[in-house]
């Protein structure tokens, strides 16, 4: 087991490096730079500028200068926000992050499971199909109309709820965004669950089980549902990595000072370095969720036990 | 020792019906069966003839658009209409089961011994950590070797025949009044089979629980139960001793199925045949495991230096239990897998042959496989099934000198020619069979692998479809290698058998020498547990 978890994480630095070579390219061909304004600057403050962020070495120089400077932890300047590194902007923002993406994480997964398995058990039934039919919303209606519309009924018609910002962090500031945040998410566990289930139910081991007496809660709980979780899990890891690094879209609805605009403004403006600041913070992310996930998956599954 | 006298179980015009949307299917028509104390009652038929689904209803197990109604009465209590807690007080304590499919019975998440506590701890209260004791006696009774190490296993760590066993610890639990097995040995070879016949025997005189066998096949019937009920579509047909019912069969169905076990032999072609196919010191290696960052590859002999060679209208006869390597031998000397070794097809050396060199040597030596499920394309209709081959071979062909090709193959097999614009999920088994037999005859090969082409039909289908194959052996001069682990039907097909064991031959001869006077101690066990249950 420790073996395997080493084994892997050693797998996972060339992995890094090929990711952060590949966007590290990419972005450099993209047509325009940083400091292409609207407005084009004076060229004696863009040849400035240039040479501050040694823009005018070549490229490969560049590349590895930020390979190295990446590896002692310092991902540079951001060309945007000049007065922050592109450390300390994730480091203030994804805390933000990931305590939204926690908690939509918990409610997707525990809403979307718990109506997955009711649809399932109550296949082909009218309530099977509203559960579904709110699947189907889910995944179709953007969180860009989500999260408006959201506001719009409970912070501004119902004035229930804050229709944006962090506030103090309470729970109240936290429920519109969370929802618009797991509601697609939500959708696909729903689906997941509710067609693994339909499978495990119909297995010849819960045709055992039945005919040992045993009684329908353990048959479903004890049996079903711990096989139809694999497929779950194994969609898990994907779905926190999104989750926990933020939503451009949620976080700007609702003013929430996080991550997620990073990637985008980032992208948008030719921020470089903030571009592959998140980046190598998504590809963390994902690595290690995979990880945490394999490893969950061998204690559900002895067959694919890592020993 | 039980009244045998005593009827524990009185089942009464029990009704199954199925809801499907082309209308209700009657899958039980209103039987009516005794199962007293400590007796074993036999319920024979075929697939479809509902004696799985009797048991089903009962038990409160059928699938969802399933309906049972009637009566069984378990020792006066009706058993019919309980709502599932109270049947749950029934099933699984005093009446249980077990079932075909050992491989998918038992939950594969969780340790074998913790699977047979269940029922305990469900029935009679306490803890798992006071079952355990239980468990390991079970085990023990059961058969199972190192029950204390074997009690945390999971179902894959066991084979076929072990997990069976551990099913059975199951069943035996709660000391129950009545096991009902359902086809038991049918996934397993012949040799578990018997061990498993056994086992059940024996916990029956020890303990005295009723068995009822549900079972397709006539001889296990013959050696284990007392009492047989036979069914068809839904009803009983003939119900009597065992004696009565093999002896002095009154229905034409019974007799029907007595009848269907294989028969006749076939006559060695003469010494002088030519050799058609050939494969000298035949070695295949599988490569198991390894992976990028795992390592540790090993190498499994699937088949080592086996010689065989098939003459112009012979039948060989390759007997061996799964993974003996029979199937893989017969691949092999098709070349349609790697291995190592001399091959001959007629007078060419094909040692060397790739893939695109054995292309025009195809036509003559076709395959047929077990499962006439899956070796036909759903997507194409019965004409583009069995023409495709021609497209490759004879591809100067037109289209209408295809189709009667197609025709001609088709009425060659007993099917309606008309069937060549249908699609294959509109065939019974034995239907499609007889497809995938006209999709290899339809090129006229000199030679036939018939990979196991009657284990997955029904006994009568089976006679049907052997005659079919000995009469286009006849009239086309065809070599046949039969692979198969039905003893019955290689002997009835066969002039001359291979037993293959762990990749190796055991014994060869004559089909006659190898049945009647078998040489090695392996054959020995293996014919005696297919005859002798």
């Amino acid at each position: 087991m420790i073996a395997f978890v080493l084994r892997r994480l050693a797998s996972a630095v060339p992995t890094l490096f090929i990711v952060v070579t590949i966007s590290f390219f990419l972005m450099r061909f993209a047509p325009g730079g940083p400091f292409n304004l609207e407005r084009p600057l004076p060229p004696a403050t863009m040849e400035n500028l240039v040479r501050t962020y040694q823009l005018d070495q070549p490229l490969w120089r560049q590349y590895v200068t930020y390979i190295t400077n990446a590896v002692t932890g310092d991902f540079g300047p951001s060309y945007i926000y000049k007065d922050n590194s592109v450390a300390e902007l994730i480091g203030k923002g994804l805390p933000y992050s990931i305590e939204l993406g926690f908690y939509a994480l918990l409610l997707a997964l525990v809403g979307g499971v718990t109506m997955g398995t009711v649809a399932a058990l109550r296949q082909n039934s009218a309530l099977d199909f509203s559960i579904m039919s709110l699947a189907t919303v889910g995944t179709t209606v953007p969180n860009f109309v989500v999260g408006p519309v959201l506001t719009l009924v409970f912070a501004i018609a119902l004035s229930w709820l804050p229709a944006g910002g962090w506030g103090d962090g309470s729970l109240r500031f936290l429920i519109l965004p969370m929802i618009a945040l797991a509601l697609p998410q939500l959708a696909v566990f729903a689906r997941l669950t509710r067609g693994s289930m339909i499978e495990a139910l119909h297995a010849d081991h819960i045709r055992t089980a039945r005919a040992y007496g045993l009684p329908s809660r353990v048959v479903v709980v004890t049996h079903a549902m711990r096989g139809a979780m694999l497929p779950v899990v194994s969609y898990l890891a994907p779905c926190a990595a999104a989750l926990l690094t933020g939503s451009a879209v949620v976080e700007t609805i609702f003013t929430i000072p996080g991550v997620g605009r990073y990637f985008v403004l980032g992208a948008i403006n030719r921020d470089y370095t903030l571009v592959m600041g998140t980046v190598i913070l998504i590809a963390i992310f994902v690595i290690v969720f995979n990880l945490l996930v394999d490893i969950l998956y061998g204690l559900l599954d002895p067959r694919v036990r890592h020993d | 020792m039980a009244d045998k006298n005593e009827t524990i179980l009185a089942i009464r015009d029990l009704k199954v019906d199925f809801a499907t949307p082309d209308g209700t299917v009657n899958a039980v028509k209103g039987i009516s069966l005794d199962v007293r104390a400590g007796e074993t009652l036999a319920v024979v038929g075929e697939s479809g003839s509902g004696k799985s689904q009797t048991m089903m209803g009962i038990m409160g197990l059928l699938a969802r658009n399933g309906t049972v109604t009637g009566s069984a009465t378990y020792r006066g209590r009706e058993l019919i209409g309980l709502p599932p807690s109270e049947l749950n007080r029934v099933r699984g304590a005093k009446v249980t089961m077990i079932f075909q499919e050992p491989m998918t019975s038992l939950d594969p998440l969780y340790p074998i011994g913790r699977q047979i506590a269940e029922p305990i701890v469900h029935h009679r209260g306490g803890s798992y950590r006071e079952a355990r004791k239980r468990v390991l006696e079970l085990l023990e009774l059961v058969g199972i070797p190192e029950p204390a190490r074997r009690i945390d296993s999971y179902p894959h760590e066991l084979s076929g025949g072990q997990r069976q066993r551990v099913m059975i610890a199951m069943a035996l639990a709660n000391d129950p009044d009545i096991l009902i097995a359902d086809e038991p040995t049918t996934a397993l070879d012949v040799t578990i089979q018997a061990q498993i016949l056994k086992l059940l025997r024996s916990l029956q005189e020890r303990f005295g629980m009723a068995i009822v066998l549900i079972t397709h096949d006539l001889g296990i019937v013959r050696h284990f139960a007392e009492r047989v009920a036979v069914m068809r579509r839904g009803e009983v047909v003939e119900q009597g001793t065992t004696a009565d019912i093999f002896e002095r069969p009154t229905s034409d169905y019974t007799k029907m199925l007595l009848a269907a076990e294989p028969h006749g032999r076939k006559a060695s072609p003469p010494d002088t045949a030519p050799i058609i196919l050939e494969g000298r010191d035949v070695v295949v290696d599988y490569r198991i495991g390894g992976g990028l960052f795992s390592g540790g590859k090993s190498m499994f002999r699937a088949v080592d230096r086996v010689t065989v060679r098939l003459r112009e209208g012979q039948t060989i006869g390759v007997v061996g239990e799964s993974g003996s390597g029979k199937s893989t031998l017969g691949r092999a000397l098709l070349r349609l897998i790697p291995g190592a070794g001399y091959y001959r097809f007629g007078t060419t050396d094909i040692s060397g042959y790739d893939r695109s060199r054995m292309r025009p040597l195809r036509k003559a030596m076709q395959l047929v496989f077990q499962d006439p499920y899956g070796s036909l394309s759903p997507r194409q209709t019965v004409g583009e099934v069995i023409t495709e081959g021609l497209l490759v071979h004879e591809p100067d062909l037109g289209k209408a000198e295809r189709d009667r090709r197609a025709v001609a193959a088709l009425k060659e097999v007993g099917l309606d020619p008309e069937a060549r614009n249908r699609y294959p999920h509109e065939f019974s088994g034995g239907q499609r069979q007889r497809i995938a037999i006209a999709r290899a005859m339809i090129l006229k090969p000199k030679v036939v692998i018939l990979d196991e082409p009657t284990s997955a039909l029904d006994r009568s289908v089976q006679g049907q479809v052997i005659d079919l194959l000995r009469r286009l052996q006849d009239t086309h001069q065809l070599s046949y290698l039969f692979i198969s682990h039905d003893l019955s039907v290689v002997r009835a097909m066969s002039d001359y058998v291979v037993v293959m064991k762990d990749g190796r031959i055991v014994e060869e001869g004559e089909t006659d020498r190898i049945f009647e006077a078998p040489a090695n101690a392996y054959t020995k066990a293996l014919i005696g547990a297919a005859f002798h249950v």
